[in-house]
């Protein structure tokens, strides 16, 4: 079973991560698995996704909207956000968006070029799982969310401002 | 100026070990080169022609003695003795080895410097007048949001990877001298009916290969929204930037085709959700970051100043420099002094460690031990006692900083073009230096009056070529250098873009045409006129054809 860091640890990974869904009875084929299915998957198929026997996840691309699944938050325990590549930064705001004003309280998860550089920033924005590359060691990424003992802005992990908190 | 406390000091040191680390991982080779790219970038540090360059904030200008003595230090023992003041209030490093990077930034950390963001597809470093402060015609001072803007931007977690890099500028005095039209934000300083201190804020400017000045979003925003306001922009911006063409990413483009209005309310939507917030800024942040900028200890003139007026009288070269160097003081018995570096034979903006030395402790002794840097290039010290200004002249004479050319047709901005840079079409600095030998008397000059000249060696405009009176931009033509010329460009509350005169020029010819086109100002040119006016009066056609010939 694959790994990935969960809350700072690294874990065996309980979920599949399906990348596409071009057959068309896979949901079958997947049943008692724990799913992360894709965005259009979930939004064509939610009845059908969300009875079979397993937990549910969806995954977006980085153009994808969170709003399009702002009203299934409750029921889904896994959201995923595709990192195409470790520039493309079009995450980041899909994750404060649903953390700080969709109220996801789930696990969100980074999947695709997730690198250990990126993961202070990815938990600042309200990412607590993070699927890594392949070739990243895990152990040492989990030394990268002390990069920095604090931060300026207002974010995810600390939502009060550097400028509230100073005093003085 | 603002000092850093413990949580400030913190995050460069973090920083630095950071960097320290993915440095040590690059150089093993454990970290690929492309991964490294975007890291070593948001530090500053770019791989260029010859050697890597390492380009170090300054933020909104403002440098002390202290600084500029580290920048010394920082020439002599890991570069070449010099430094290359840019058009962004940054100095640039042309000769750093990669290792010795994280050092470096070290030794800046001790006198409260970074490279942080200085590069990258970040937010970079926020630039303002270079009189701020001292101005005689300010609204108010932008420093203290310049700083405020500077923390907030300073490892913002989500705009860390936007589409494209990100400026912005902010302006609070009435005559812009921060070109805060033509950057990705502009914010000006504005009062409105009650006398309340906020933003006008304007979206979508910017340089490059497709100049755009920016356009209203926002006509007043009250001051305490600053930062929810700058973070909706930028999530609009971040989500929707495109990211499928590098040169269609930048926001200009994305309010383009979006539209203004519809951008516009793409921002208040988001902004409705932030607002009133805990970004919302507090009196008490207000006052922290003005505490910084407070006035020095100036002391009480009356409006006369025998001893200037003396000099003023008896030395000509000190009068003429003077006239041109020193602005109004919004003290009494003050003024501004600009130090110009753009004398001819050295490369526009650059500056020895020997002349850091010296000129920091001018600072010290004359101007309350600060400096400002200005886009044009040059160092300001902002609060010289108008009774010291000629003993400063003279001091300045002795090391050959007394160019009395500032605002002048030789006052150039200049990128470093193809001599370092690894963008650039063509050089710049060489065409820079035909220019400034060819225009070479200080009478003629200043009869000539107030006329920038900006040169930028490629497309990318470093040397904001679009927005000179008279713009050169290097262009590759089947491998030869050519220069395409635009006149009437303006970075001032007019902002304009200029436009292009014809086809380019072999490099031999720039200064033989730059001759022709002085020609026929000073052939048009009404009493006191300055050159953009006379263009803007008599249009392109008489320069074309005097330059180009009369189409039949």
């Amino acid at each position: 079973m694959a790994k990935l860091i969960k809350d700072r640890a690294v874990v065996e990974d309980q979920w599949l991560l399906v990348r596409d869904a071009i057959e068309r009875n896979f949901l079958e084929a997947l049943d008692g698995q724990n799913v992360i299915v894709p965005l259009q998957v979930w939004l064509s198929q939610r009845e059908a996704v969300s009875t079979r026997k397993g937990r549910t996840g969806v995954w977006l691309q980085s153009h994808e909207l969170p709003q399009s699944i702002a009203e299934d938050l409750p029921s889904l325990e896994v959201i995923a956000l595709e990192f195409p590549i470790f520039s493309d930064g079009r995450a980041y705001s899909s994750a404060r968006e649903l953390r700080e004003n969709l109220g996801y309280k789930g696990e969100l998860r980074a999947i695709g070029d997730v690198l250990c550089d990126q993961l202070f920033y990815m938990s600042r924005c309200g990412f607590n799982a993070f699927a890594m590359r392949p070739d990243q060691n895990l152990e040492i990424a989990t030394l990268r969310f002390e990069d920095f003992k604090d931060g300026y802005q207002a974010s995810v992990d600390k939502p009060i401002p550097l400028f509230r908190r100073r005093g003085g | 100026m603002y000092q850093y406390d413990e949580y400030d000091h913190q995050m460069l040191a973090d920083r630095i070990a950071q960097f320290r680390d993915q440095t040590a991982r690059f150089l093993s080779g454990e970290l690929a080169p492309a991964e490294f790219l975007p890291l070593r970038l948001q530090n500053g540090l770019y791989v260029q022609r010859l050697a890597p360059m390492l380009r170090i904030a300054i933020p909104y200008g403002m440098l002390s003695s202290k600084q500029l003595r580290k920048l010394a230090y920082i020439a002599d023992h890991f570069d070449k003795g010099y430094g290359h003041f840019t058009t962004r209030q940054n100095i640039q490093f042309n000769w750093p080895a990669i290792a010795d990077v994280p050092d470096i930034l070290a030794h800046l950390a001790e006198v409260e410097m970074h490279a942080i963001q200085t590069s990258g597809n970040c937010i970079r470093n926020t630039t303002t007048d270079q009189f701020a402060g001292s101005a005689a015609n300010e609204i108010e001072d932008s420093r203290p949001y310049c700083e405020i803007i500077r923390q907030w931007s300073t490892f913002h977690p989500e705009f860390a990877y936007l589409p494209r890099k990100f400026k912005i500028a902010v302006c609070g005095t009435q005559d812009d001298q921060a070109a805060t039209q033509v950057h990705d934000i502009g914010l000006f300083i504005v009062r409105n009916d009650e006398g309340e201190t906020g933003f006008r804020v304007l979206a979508g400017g910017g340089l490059g290969r497709t100049p755009v000045i920016g356009k209203e979003i926002r006509a007043f925003l009250p001051k305490q929204h600053l930062l929810s306001y700058l973070d909706a922009i930028l999530r609009v911006y971040n989500r929707e930037g495109r990211r499928d063409n590098k040169y269609k990413a930048r926001i200009k483009i994305l309010v383009k085709e979006t539209g203004v209005d519809n951008f516009r309310e793409k921002v208040e939507k988001e902004w409705r959700k932030l607002k009133d917030g805990p970004l919302t800024l507090t009196d008490s942040e207000f006052q922290r970051c003005k505490r910084f900028f407070h006035d020095p200890a100036y002391k009480h003139f009356g409006p006369q100043s025998p001893a200037l007026e003396k000099a003023l009288n008896t030395d000509v070269l000190f009068s003429n420099w003077y006239e041109q160097n020193v602005s109004v003081h919004k003290k009494p018995g003050y003024g501004i002094v600009t130090i110009c570096l753009k004398k001819t034979g050295v490369a526009p903006g650059d500056l020895t460690s020997a002349q850091m030395n010296f000129v920091a402790d001018l600072a010290e002794r004359y101007s309350f031990g600060e400096l400002r840097v200005s886009h044009e290039q040059n160092l300001i010290l902002a609060d010289v006692e108008k009774d010291a200004l000629h003993s400063l002249w003279r001091e300045l004479k002795s090391q050959d900083l007394h160019a009395p050319n500032l605002g002048l047709l030789t006052d150039i901005i200049c990128c470093p073009g193809g001599d370092f840079c690894s963008l650039a079409n063509a050089k710049s600095i060489p065409i820079a230096e035909a220019i400034q030998r060819r225009f070479d008397d200080a009478e003629r000059l200043r009869q000539i009056g107030k006329l920038s000249v900006n040169i930028s060696g490629c497309m990318n405009a470093c040397g904001h070529h679009h927005v000179g009176n008279i713009g050169i931009l290097g262009v590759d033509k089947k491998g030869a250098e050519f220069y395409q010329i635009s006149l009437g460009g303006s970075a001032e509350n007019t902002t304009a873009l200029g436009d292009i005169i014809g086809p380019s020029f072999a490099q031999e010819d720039v200064p033989e045409v730059m001759d022709k086109l002085i020609g026929v100002f000073e052939r048009h040119k009404l009493a006191d006129e300055r050159f953009v006016d006379t263009y803007r009066r008599i249009g392109m056609t008489p320069f074309k054809e005097d330059i180009y010939g009369k189409a039949d």
